[in-house]
């Protein structure tokens, strides 16, 4: 029953839509002249596994579609059709159509019929419309499917169709765990109790049983096709096999269907006998053979499917996270270490005496390096590569350049580089933006580039590397690049800089993360309303990263983000304010500077500047914002000064004095109590003390007031 | 609370009944995560007085109350008596854990759903929204209070709610 189908509902769309990903990316790498045959069954493969899936879910929209889209891959798989451009953009269209069909189920809206079809019916012109053999070939096809539907469900659609007419009653596909008799159910029991209420016909399936070496007398390998006739409500069924609810797959419906439906139906219901009665480990999964039988198809995929939900069941959660077994192995070993280690101490500590110090020095500082280890492979699981993110953009560069007709290519360098979940989570936007730019603004038309002397088609490259306890990710364009002057013009007629302020390169760059600011001449759908730098800049200074351009005109731009490799961990300089100590993240500092307090100039008799090499800097007294006033105030005549960068705009901090540099742990403080005003959370120093971490762009807004 | 105090309703609670100023009051029990001693906590900026700070409890960072300061009992010092009891609060869907100061805890009690008396109406000068309602044992009072609504994040943000 859907009860139980339902906890696999979330691995199953996880994994349609990996397929989705992994048919979109073939589909893209497809060489129109030279047909891998491996890339086409990968792509086959994604989508028999989602109309396996679908199917098996009861989901018959998708099931339908694919099933379509799986005829045109069979046919080019067999090299009976020619793989054409437009055959490719059909289906790649018909992969964004399933996309959108699987989120709506997924969230339980309703399909959009209307894209449906037309992404059906363009499917079907490319189907139909292949040379005369090909036709011939696809009636047969279909055949065979339908022939095997009829195989399947022959006894029931005779028997039902003379009685939906006139008798009521419910059909229950009832398929028993393997351990159902283990839990001292007896399936006999149900079927009596279930004839009492009506006349029971029951259809034994057998084909699961294994041979006689295999078989277990206290294994169920039996499933059940029950029809019951009479007038019972489904409350009294429900109430019969109440008992056995957690023990079997179930699905009970009424008798009263067409025989359309019921026949589909009866092919989805026969997939779950196969998935769960065959828990037993599968035959590892062989690639497709190139002859695909129907029957045996199925009957393949759904044993994998049941293996992949085996193993993934357990993770099924709202979100989910894949970990190389690699990566388990060693934390396994490393759990391992770290329990020798403990015992070991613990032998040491039970007869301790003084000649057993060194033993226990030893031990102690085992422990320390395999808890260090620990936690560096724990780390690790929440590690992604960068490819989850990467993936997803030969697509957006396949589809745009055609929309601006421009000739460009997209190189992906260093697609392994592993970085945390929640930053792979949250780069993507401002990536997807950036690329967007670089397409529209910084590739020039193939005619441009030619007449500039370059090769016609443009090359954009997405890398990825380590840097320090950073990662930086680099798109480079080989386009026209960013006009300062052109640049400074439009911010000087935007007045967001004054006629003869003299910048830097460096900001005159920085000039297009200002909001509102773009210098496109035309507005496209695709960019150029001056939105989204600006954002851009934001999303990644809220992950601790920052931003910046490199750019040469006429020759390209680079722009390097980096970012923190976890958002978990920061490297915080830890400053004190009289008895408390707070810790400002060392990505936001740019200077410290030891002052008196005659170096603050008074303005207006309120605030408090800092002069620092001809700019006035405001000063915020980390003393008066917090209210402190444990610790020796006489000590406040002079301090440090922490010059730090909030907002795109630099304030200095006032504090007491510098303690010292480390990396410290998030904690959120939110979690049991609320967002506090210029703090972005907490920490736990080496002596067990909570100490706060300070928000440095809220700690400026915060001053303002 | 009034639903509570239904006569009908003869359900037995158990209340951990702690001291302050020479006052018993009671909670509900199963809301207790441990009981700690008092220590040092780190001060939150800008917060209203009666929020002591926050503590590290086995890595999660934990706010803790002074009851006294937040029912505008007289203020006395912090001695090794001085308790801290570590409570889970729901909220909405989500629960918070948070400590309160308490001079010492005396005791549990099992105190019958119906035994529990309504709070009277002090009029609007006082708040009886936090308390659960009254109950006489060994002929003192102990009044019971509601940690969910004494402690919710929000209430313990605003100062001008004070009973």
């Amino acid at each position: 029953m859907s009860i139980d189908m339902s906890q696999f509902h979330q691995v199953f769309f996880e994994e349609c839509f990996e397929g989705l990903e992994a048919m979109e990316s073939g589909l893209l790498t497809l060489d129109m002249g030279d047909i891998d045959s491996e890339v086409i069954n990968t792509i086959f493969r994604g989508a028999h596994s989602i109309k396996g899936g679908s199917g098996t879910f009861g989901f018959t929209v998708v099931a339908e579609y694919t099933h379509i889209m799986e005829t045109l891959l069979d046919e080019m798989r067999d090299g009976r059709r020619k793989v054409t451009q437009p055959a490719v953009d059909v289906l790649l269209g018909s992969v964004d159509c399933l996309r959108e069909m699987l989120t709506a189920i997924q969230n339980e809206q309703d399909v959009n019929d209307a894209s449906v079809a037309k992404h059906k019916s363009a499917l079907e012109v490319v189907l139909n419309g292949g040379s005369v053999p090909e036709k011939l070939a696809t009636p047969v096809e279909q055949e065979s499917v339908k022939e095997e539907l009829v195989i399947n469900t022959a006894p029931e659609v005779a028997q039902e169709e003379p009685i939906e007419s006139q008798e009521q009653g419910w059909k229950i596909a009832f398929c028993p765990y393997l351990d159902l008799l283990k839990t001292g159910n007896d399936p006999v029991r149900l079927f009596r109790e279930l004839n009492e209420l009506g006349e029971l016909t029951t259809i034994v399936n057998i084909q699961d049983v294994p041979g006689f070496y295999e078989l277990d007398p206290e294994e169920c390998n039996i499933s059940w096709d029950l029809k019951v006739v009479g007038d019972i409500s489904d409350d009294e069924i429900k109430e019969i096999f109440n008992w056995v609810e957690g023990d079997c797959e179930m699905e009970i419906q009424p008798l009263t269907k067409t025989v359309k439906a019921a026949s589909a139906e009866k092919k989805n219901d026969s997939e779950p006998v196969s998935v769960i009665a065959d828990p037993l480990p599968s035959p590892p999964a062989a690639p497709v053979e190139v002859k695909p039988k129907v029957a045996a198809e199925a009957k393949k995929s759904s044993a994998q499917d049941s293996d992949n939900e085996a193993a993934k069941a357990t993770t099924a959660k709202a979100s989910s996270i894949r970990v190389d077994t690699d990566k388990i192995d060693t934390l396994i070993n490393m759990v391992g270490e770290v329990v020798i280690t403990q015992s070991m101490l613990g032998l040491v500590g039970e007869n301790f005496s003084m000649d057993k110090v060194g033993q226990l020095k030893r031990g102690l500082a085992q422990l320390e390096r395999h808890t260090r280890d620990l936690q560096q492979s724990v780390m690790n699981i929440r590690m992604l590569p960068i490819s989850f993110v990467f993936s997803r953009f030969p697509r957006l560069v396949h589809d745009i350049s055609s929309k601006l007709d421009k000739k460009i290519v997209l190189k992906l360098v260093g697609e392994n580089t592993e970085v945390d979940k929640a930053v792979v989570e949250l780069i993507n936007d401002p990536l997807v933006h950036l690329i967007r730019n670089s397409l529209d603004h910084g590739i020039e038309m193939p005619a441009d580039r030619v007449a500039a002397g370059k090769p016609e088609t443009g090359t954009i490259e997405l890398k990825a590397y380590h840097r320090g306890g950073h990662i930086v990710i680099e798109i480079t364009d080989d386009g026209r690049g960013l006009n300062k002057d052109k640049l400074l013009a439009k911010a000087i007629e935007k007045g967001l800089v004054e006629e003869n302020n003299l910048l830097t390169e460096k900001q005159i760059f920085e000039l297009i993360f200002m909001p509102g600011f773009s210098t496109a001449e035309q507005l496209t759908d695709i960019s150029g309303r001056g939105v989204g730098m600006d954002v851009v800049r934001r999303n990644i200074q809220s992950l601790g990263g920052n931003i910046e351009i490199i750019s040469e005109l006429g020759k390209g731009t680079t722009i390097a983000i980096h970012l923190p490799l976890t958002l978990a961990i920061l490297d915080g300089q830890s400053v004190a304010v009289g008895e408390e100590t707070y810790i400002v993240p060392l990505v936001s500092i740019i200077e410290s500077i030891n002052i008196t307090e005659r170096m603050l100039n008074k303005v207006a008799g309120k605030g408090e500047t800092f002069r620092l090499r001809n700019e006035y800097l405001p000063v915020i007294r980390m003393r008066g914002i917090f209210n402190v006033n444990s610790g020796n105030p006489t000590k406040s005549k002079e301090g440090v000064l922490v010059v730090v960068e909030g907002q795109g705009e630099l304030c200095c901090l006032l504090v007491d004095e510098l303690l010292g540099q480390q990396q410290v742990v998030i904690k959120s403080l939110e979690a049991n109590y609320r967002r506090v005003e210029g703090v972005s959370g907490a920490t736990i120093l080496g002596d067990g003390s909570v100490a706060l971490i300070l928000d440095v762009p809220g700690l400026v807004r915060f001053s303002v007031r | 609370m009034t639903t509570d105090a239904q006569s009908n309703n003869s359900r037995v609670e158990q209340f951990l009944t702690f001291q302050l100023a020479d006052e018993a009051y009671g909670l509900e029990i199963l809301k207790v995560q441990e009981i700690r001693g008092w220590e040092a906590v780190r001060v939150i900026p800008n917060t209203p007085p009666f929020v002591k700070g926050v503590l590290n409890l086995r890595g999660s960072v934990v706010p803790i109350i002074d009851l006294r300061e937040r029912f505008s009992l007289e203020h006395c010092e912090y001695s090794p008596k001085t308790v801290v009891i570590v409570l889970c609060v729901d909220h909405g869907a989500s629960q918070f854990v948070m400590g309160i100061v308490a001079d010492a805890v005396s005791d549990v009690l099992d105190i019958n759903l119906k035994d529990i008396k309504k709070a009277p109406n002090f009029g609007s000068k006082i708040d009886t929204r936090y308390m659960r309602g009254m109950h006489v044992y060994k002929k003192k009072m102990i009044m019971l209070l509601d940690v969910d609504k004494l402690l919710n994040p929000d209430e313990v943000e605003g100062i001008d709610n004070l009973v």
